[in-house]
């Protein structure tokens, strides 16, 4: 459950349909490789670019952090497919916590 | 491996103990543990209610006293309650959702170890030097000024057997995501599969922040950094949050698998379905998310500021709402019932009314303005005894009345389980009622003694009073389960008569791989079903086939050695010269355990089918 593929392993599911859901997952790959590479170079140039201030690049690159978070879950650790509901339930629910922890810390405990 | 069982010597049959992965031996482990640990925390109780039995009592001195209590509320909190819940869950759980074991035989083992040794560890600073004086809280103030090596102990000691929950728990969530047998749905789990389920959930969130809280008080106290020291730029206040993130959640982590064995009872006993099981559901995960949006209650008073204040009262009283749900729902479920009232229904019954006289002194509590008042008093000591006596301790005593024949194949004397009920009823509400009143006068709570001419004599003595009619139920108990195991006579699969869920549905206790084939699931009560049906057990839902099974390990019980012995090391490492030493060493141990572990393929075995066709008659499922 944890480990579906696209196909199933099965020898007598149809060759052309699996060789076809590989292409498309492997597209999805590269796009979004591709993607993370880009967006890793913006949080460089952002950084490097003498224009923007502080206060500008650190929350965006954080922004662009977060993005990454996201593709990294969703398209290399396959949560977009079926069967990854319980661990995104939980994946949710331990960032709820820390947020709620990390709130409570900046806002009553440090300033 | 055969499937026979066959005469053991003391020896072997405590090799296989300690190297044992079957879910159900450990949990047998767990409950002598935390029976063992619950005496101990129980005796310590007595000793605090001994020294407040008169006014300037001397029976102990004011530094032993903070000893006593402190570990009174650790023993009783880390190494009692939650072990014997985890006993519970270990014993129960897999059968009741169609399992042959949980996901990780071999972790489960070693979150046993792991926890053994880190309540060994805190409890052997009695010996070395002094035990943690800084109240279960161990707040960081109090924490870094003790001198003894106790808050070292504390924090050592916690951080290996928390490590040991987590464990269990994460084994506990892939268990229930991943091995329910053919038809179990979750809407079709049974309320203490359910009520596992949100706990180990809540442990998977909750114990994290303790683990990072008890390692920035070991930095502070053994390795010279300044986390909680003020002068330094510290902030002791950052420990009491972390403390109560974790320590909130962990009040549910208790009390959630006390709502789960209540709901079984009532359902067994009244001998109708759960009344509103989808709703129970649903307010325990309620009560589980709500559980982490509230732990600054615990601090009122530490100047968080109005707003805060009254957020987390709001909170608070919200967790009421799912709570409510629940009681009418038990309620509701004796309503028109056949009710028996046997031990375990007793003890649910009593359950009742004490857990809602708990949770209304919580909901004052919760009012953050009159918080101010009832702070720090005996009022607070009386609402948590309500709620974690009157809720967890009375459903571990109706667990182990209920579970006893699953667990051991014999039944507990049930005039004697009587006693015991109404000796622990009596003294615990004479204990604890009185001291709602004690506190209202003022008395504070962590005082090692009161002045005479106060009007606190009285109210004390009862309390104290009331302490000794505990202990004699607990020692009626002890005798009740010395008399039943001596007897040892056996009985059948469902020996209450109106088992509802799958674990009655097989041999007591079951046969080492539990199922001989996946019992087929065809609606909540699954086991009730097929009785109502005229079948004498459930339809199997696969044909006979060999089973795989985990082999035993000694490795789980090395790698925590390893740990326990690092913690020494730990401990003495800046003030002899050996300590860095026997740190190394012990991590040495630990970490080759799990070296041999990783490289050493063990594939287990297989229980060959033809061996299970010969004991048709007594075991498995039946076809």
């Amino acid at each position: 459950m944890a480990n579906q593929q696209p196909s199933s392993g099965n020898p007598r599911v149809d060759v052309a349909y699996r060789r076809k859901k590989s292409a498309e997952e492997m597209r999805y790959q590269i796009v979004s490789f591709t993607l993370m590479i880009f967006l890793t170079i913006v949080a460089f140039v952002a950084v490097g670019y003498e224009g923007f201030s502080g206060w500008f690049t650190v929350p965006f690159i954080l922004l662009l952090a977060v993005v990454q978070v996201i593709f990294q879950l969703y398209y290399f650790m396959h949560m977009s497919h079926k069967g990854h509901e319980a661990p995104a339930l939980f994946l949710y629910s331990g960032v709820v916590v820390g947020a709620v922890t990390i709130l409570a810390f900046t806002t009553i405990i440090w300033w | 491996m055969s499937t026979y069982a066959q005469k053991k010597g003391f020896g072997a049959v405590l090799w296989d103990y300690l190297t044992t992965v079957d879910h159900k031996k450990i949990a047998i482990l767990y409950l002598i543990a935390g029976g063992f640990f619950f005496i101990l925390g129980g005796l310590e109780a007595l000793f605090i209610r001994i020294q407040l039995a008169v006014p300037n009592n001397d029976f102990v001195s004011a530094g032993f006293y903070n000893e006593i209590l402190t570990m009174h509320g650790t023993t009783m909190i880390f190494l009692a309650a939650m072990p014997l819940v985890f006993a519970f869950m270990n014993a129960v759980m897999p059968l009741q959702i169609g399992a042959r074991d949980v996901a990780f035989p071999f972790l489960n083992s070693l979150g046993f170890w792991l926890f053994f040794f880190g309540g060994v560890f805190l409890n052997l600073s009695w010996f070395l030097g002094g035990a943690p004086d800084a109240g279960w809280t161990s707040y960081a103030s109090l924490a870094m000024a003790s001198e003894t090596h106790g808050i070292d102990f504390y924090a050592l000691g916690l951080q290996i057997s928390g490590a040991g929950t987590l464990i269990g728990g994460i084994n506990f969530l892939v268990t229930i995501v991943n091995m329910r047998a053919p038809g179990m749905t979750y809407m079709r789990m049974p309320m203490f599969t359910w009520a596992t389920f949100v706990t180990s959930a809540l442990i998977l969130f909750a114990f994290p922040p303790l683990t990072v809280g008890l390692f920035l008080l070991i930095f502070d106290r053994m390795f010279g950094s300044n986390f909680f020291d003020v002068a330094n730029g510290g902030n002791t206040i950052i420990w009491e949050h972390l403390f109560w993130i974790f320590g909130h959640p962990e009040v549910y982590i208790l009390i959630l698998p006390a709502f789960g064995i209540f709901s079984e009872i009532f359902a067994i006993f009244s001998r109708k379905r759960l009344f509103g099981y989808s709703s129970m559901v649903f307010a325990t995960v309620l009560i589980g998310f709500l559980g982490f949006m509230v732990w600054a209650h615990h601090m009122f008073t530490t100047g968080l500021g109005p707003i805060a204040n009254a957020i987390f009262a709001v909170a608070t009283m919200a967790i009421a709402v799912p709570t409510g749900i629940k009681i009418f729902n038990w309620m509701f479920t004796m309503w028109g019932g056949s009710i028996k009232f046997t031990t375990p229904m007793l003890w649910a019954v009593a359950f009742i009314p004490s857990f809602v006289a708990g949770g209304v002194t919580g909901v004052m509590l919760a009012s953050a303005a009159a918080d101010y008042q009832y702070h720090d008093s005996y009022f607070v000591v009386a609402h948590f005894h309500y709620v974690i006596v009157g809720g967890v301790v009375f459903a571990l005593f109706a667990g182990a009345h209920l579970y006893w024949p699953k667990m051991f194949g014999t039944m507990l004397n049930e005039t004697l389980g009587k006693v015991t009920f109404w000796l622990f009823l009596i003294g615990f509400h004479l204990t604890f009622f009185i001291q709602h009143f004690l506190g209202l006068m003022g008395m504070p709570r962590r005082i090692f003694t009161f002045l005479p001419g106060q009007g606190l004599e009285t109210g004390n003595l009862i309390s104290s009073i009331g302490a000794i009619f505990m202990a004699i139920a607990t020692i009626v108990l002890l005798i009740n389960v010395i008399m039943t195991q001596v007897k040892n006579e056996k009985v059948g699969n469902d020996p209450w008569g109106d088992g509802r869920t799958l674990e009655w549905a097989i041999a007591s206790p079951p046969p080492f791989y539990n199922f001989k084939q996946l019992p087929l699931v065809r609606g909540l009560d699954a086991y009730w079903l097929e009785k109502m049906e005229g079948k004498n057990g459930m339809t199997p839902a696969e044909p006979l086939g060999d089973i795989h099974m985990p082999n035993n390990s000694f490795i789980p019980f090395v790698i925590s050695l390893g740990l326990f012995i690092a913690a020494f090391g730990a401990m003495y490492r800046a003030e002899t010269s050996w300590g860095l030493l026997v740190l190394i060493l012990g991590m040495a141990v630990t970490l080759g355990a799990m070296f041999v572990r990783s490289i050493k393929d063990d594939h287990g075995f297989h229980i060959h089918k033809e061996d299970l066709m010969d004991d048709d008659n007594d075991k498995g499922v039946k076809a």
